[in-house]
């Protein structure tokens, strides 16, 4: 994919706004784990230290009225679309002013007034639901586009296999973004899988182009992000982008992520493959003073710092919310 | 009035929703120009167009999640499931995703979307393609259920389904699908939630559901000229579930049986059996009876089949001995 001299990605303060993004997921990430440790967040957490550029770079391409459809390793991609720290981190930590008060927990972060039209922990299952949401756009006309974040894991799915289809005779408004992180959980997905680019080598069998990028580098993956949503919203149809990129840590918050060899954790977390430090290189390499970004960086810390104590003071729920809104009249009555 | 069939009712009562408001839409496999396998959306394809009528590969996962993320985003759709032993493909949608999302969220999204299937025996069809899957769907918290028995009943509960702001599981069953029944002019809306006294009497009450409730009147009348004059309960909505009416109605007489497709262990009856014995055990005369498909999964043959799924003769035999001892 080539960029065009129209393309924002050349303007320092698009980029500096692009950094921000991912400097932000990367402490707030960071933040949350140290919470783990504290005690803070219970139950468990799927980080996305190390593939920020892709939720940072995607969200840069889309439209306020767009929608997002996020996994369990949701909190970069819930962030990203402009959902404020505070009730995410109140949300991990199961207080009454978090993101769903409390009832959905890390994996389910939603913000339907941000377009986050949830997270989902069941593999593969948001991809036909994201197709759903394009069907209403397509249907009603309102041009909107709906993005589809999954693992690479999930490509061996039958819902995976299903949504592609269904997208491609449809011809949906969908843009599926594969974050191949090389491991499904535990185990190398090369390993477990019959082609070696797990989405890319996949894209013909529903007619579409091979889209592969590098999903370390914010500018790459916004390119691509932007002619996959101009062409859905063009009305041209789905597209399937596989970038590639690496979880620094384990697949959650119990995985040391062992089973890696050293050396290869230790190569992806370099400044040259970091994506957050990749990043920050480029743009002092383009002549932006370090003071510039040291400003953004002890704003982002600021942020952090406040949304953290904002969210430890929430409340926890109460036996109010337990019994709200299982139904659309907001009660649980299922008898009379 | 008009004699309508149970199969030409789920057109009529798709396409009254359908002309009502613009943002129903239908899909499913060979629903489209076909007219479906069972031939229950004949007409709709050639009145509503291909963009309200969508023909869909076999991906049921597919259907249901495009059901579940165009009502999400502010779309009515009805999504068949052509029987409903195929819910066990696409389940993690209906009971994960569907029927969580809206509690999950605090409340940020409405699931008003309506899933149709062919439910459960009689037609020889074997295992995979006969199970009765009600109580699949009534234990998961989140999903209304209803299962109607007639022909209006079809038209006034599906548009009550597709009216309701909340996913409902609407079971049609298959064999009732050349019945027959009186269906008045006009527009017909019913409610979820309300269960059908369809026969009073003074000695036993009936509880059931589907295709159960044809054989369950044809028994009670066998029943009355033996002496046994019974309430018959067409249950109508699992959930909602009418409480209310099947604890007055077994007050009433003293007595409460069950007339279940499903197969017996949790089935619908047990939580019924087990509301009345916790909520109207001393106006009981005696043990409350379940008849229901044994614990097995359903064979093919006739004659098997027809030993399976409980008869009017077996309904009479049980009703019958369990007054007498």
């Amino acid at each position: 994919m080539t960029t065009t001299e129209a393309s924002p990605v050349h303007d320092v303060d698009f980029k500096l706004e692009l950094y921000r993004s991912q400097v932000a997921l990367r402490r707030f990430e960071t933040r949350a784990y140290d919470l783990f440790l504290e005690n803070y967040v219970k139950g468990t957490s799927h980080l996305s230290i190390g593939q920020e550029a892709i939720a940072a770079g995607v969200a840069a391409a889309m439209r306020p009225d767009d929608w997002t459809f996020a996994t369990y390793r949701g909190h970069a991609h819930t962030l990203a679309r402009g959902v404020a720290m505070t009730p995410v981190f109140a949300e991990l930590m199961g207080r009454a002013n978090g993101l769903m008060a409390g009832k959905g927990g890390s994996m389910h972060l939603t913000s339907v007034e941000h377009g986050v039209m949830g997270s989902y922990a069941i593999i593969g299952a948001h991809l036909p639901i994201a197709c759903g949401a394009a069907w209403s756009a397509q249907y009603r006309g309102t041009d909107q586009v709906a993005v589809v974040f999954f693992g690479d894991g999930t490509v061996n799915i039958g819902a995976f296999h299903e949504a592609l289809n269904f997208a491609a005779i449809w011809k949906l408004p969908v843009v599926f973004i594969c974050e191949n992180n090389l491991y499904m959980e535990y185990t190398r997905t090369s390993e477990v899988t019959a082609v070696a680019r797990p989405a890319a080598d996949r894209a013909a069998a529903y007619g579409l182009e091979p889209i592969l990028v590098d999903g370390n580098d914010a500018d790459a993956v916004y390119e691509v992000a932007r002619a996959a949503v101009e062409r859905a919203r063009a009305g041209e149809g789905p597209s399937l982008i596989e970038a590639e990129t690496y979880r620094h840590g384990g697949h959650s918050r119990a995985d040391p992520g062992k089973y890696r060899p050293d050396e290869e954790v230790a190569l992806w977390k370099s400044a040259e493959r970091d994506p957050v430090s990749r990043y920050r290189t480029r743009l002092l390499e383009l002549g932006v003073d370090e003071s510039a970004l040291a400003r953004i960086e002890a704003e982002v810390d600021a942020e952090v710092e406040a949304a953290t104590e904002a969210a430890k003071a929430g409340a926890a729920p109460g036996e109010d919310l337990l019994m709200k809104d299982v139904w659309a009249n907001g009660g649980a009555e299922w008898r009379n | 009035m008009a004699e309508l069939t149970y199969r030409e009712a789920i057109a009529r009562g798709i396409a009254q929703e359908m002309r009502r408001d613009e943002s129903v839409l239908f899909l499913g496999e060979d629903v489209g120009a076909a007219g479906g396998v069972f031939k229950g959306t004949v007409g709709l394809f050639e009145e509503f167009g291909p963009v309200r009528v969508r023909d869909t590969p076999i991906s049921e996962q597919a259907i249901l999640g495009a059901a579940m993320g165009a009502a999400m985003t502010g779309l009515r759709p009805i999504a068949e499931i052509m029987f409903a032993d195929f819910f066990a493909v696409c389940w993690d949608i209906v009971a994960n995703e569907i029927a969580k999302s809206r509690y999950m969220t605090n409340g940020q999204m409405s699931f008003p979307l309506v899933i149709r299937s062919g439910n459960g025996g009689g037609l020889r069809f074997g295992a995979q393609h006969s199970q009765s899957v009600e109580n699949w769907a009534m234990m998961i918290p989140g999903l209304k259920v209803v299962v109607p028995s007639s022909p209006r009943d079809v038209i006034g509960l599906m548009a009550a389904a597709v009216r309701d702001d909340d996913p409902v599981v609407f079971l049609e069953s298959k064999a009732l699908y050349p019945t027959k029944g009186e269906v008045p002019e006009g527009e017909i809306v019913d409610s979820l939630g309300t269960a059908a006294v369809l026969r009073q009497g003074t000695d036993a009450t009936i509880a059931t559901l589907g295709l159960m409730v044809p054989r369950t009147l044809a028994a009670a009348e066998e029943l009355a000229a033996g002496g046994i004059d019974c309430t018959v309960i067409d249950v109508r909505s699992l959930i909602p579930l009418d409480t209310q009416t099947i604890l007055r109605e077994t007050s009433a007489t003293g007595r409460l049986f069950t007339v279940e497709e499903n197969p017996r262990v949790l089935g619908w009856g047990a939580e019924v059996a087990s509301i009345v014995a916790e909520e109207a055990f001393f106006d009981l005369d005696g043990p409350v009876v379940r008849i229901t498909t044994p614990h097995i999964p359903l064979p093919a043959a006739d004659t098997l089949e027809d030993m399976a799924l409980p008869s009017v003769e077996r309904i009479v035999t049980t009703v019958h001995k369990a007054m007498n001892s």
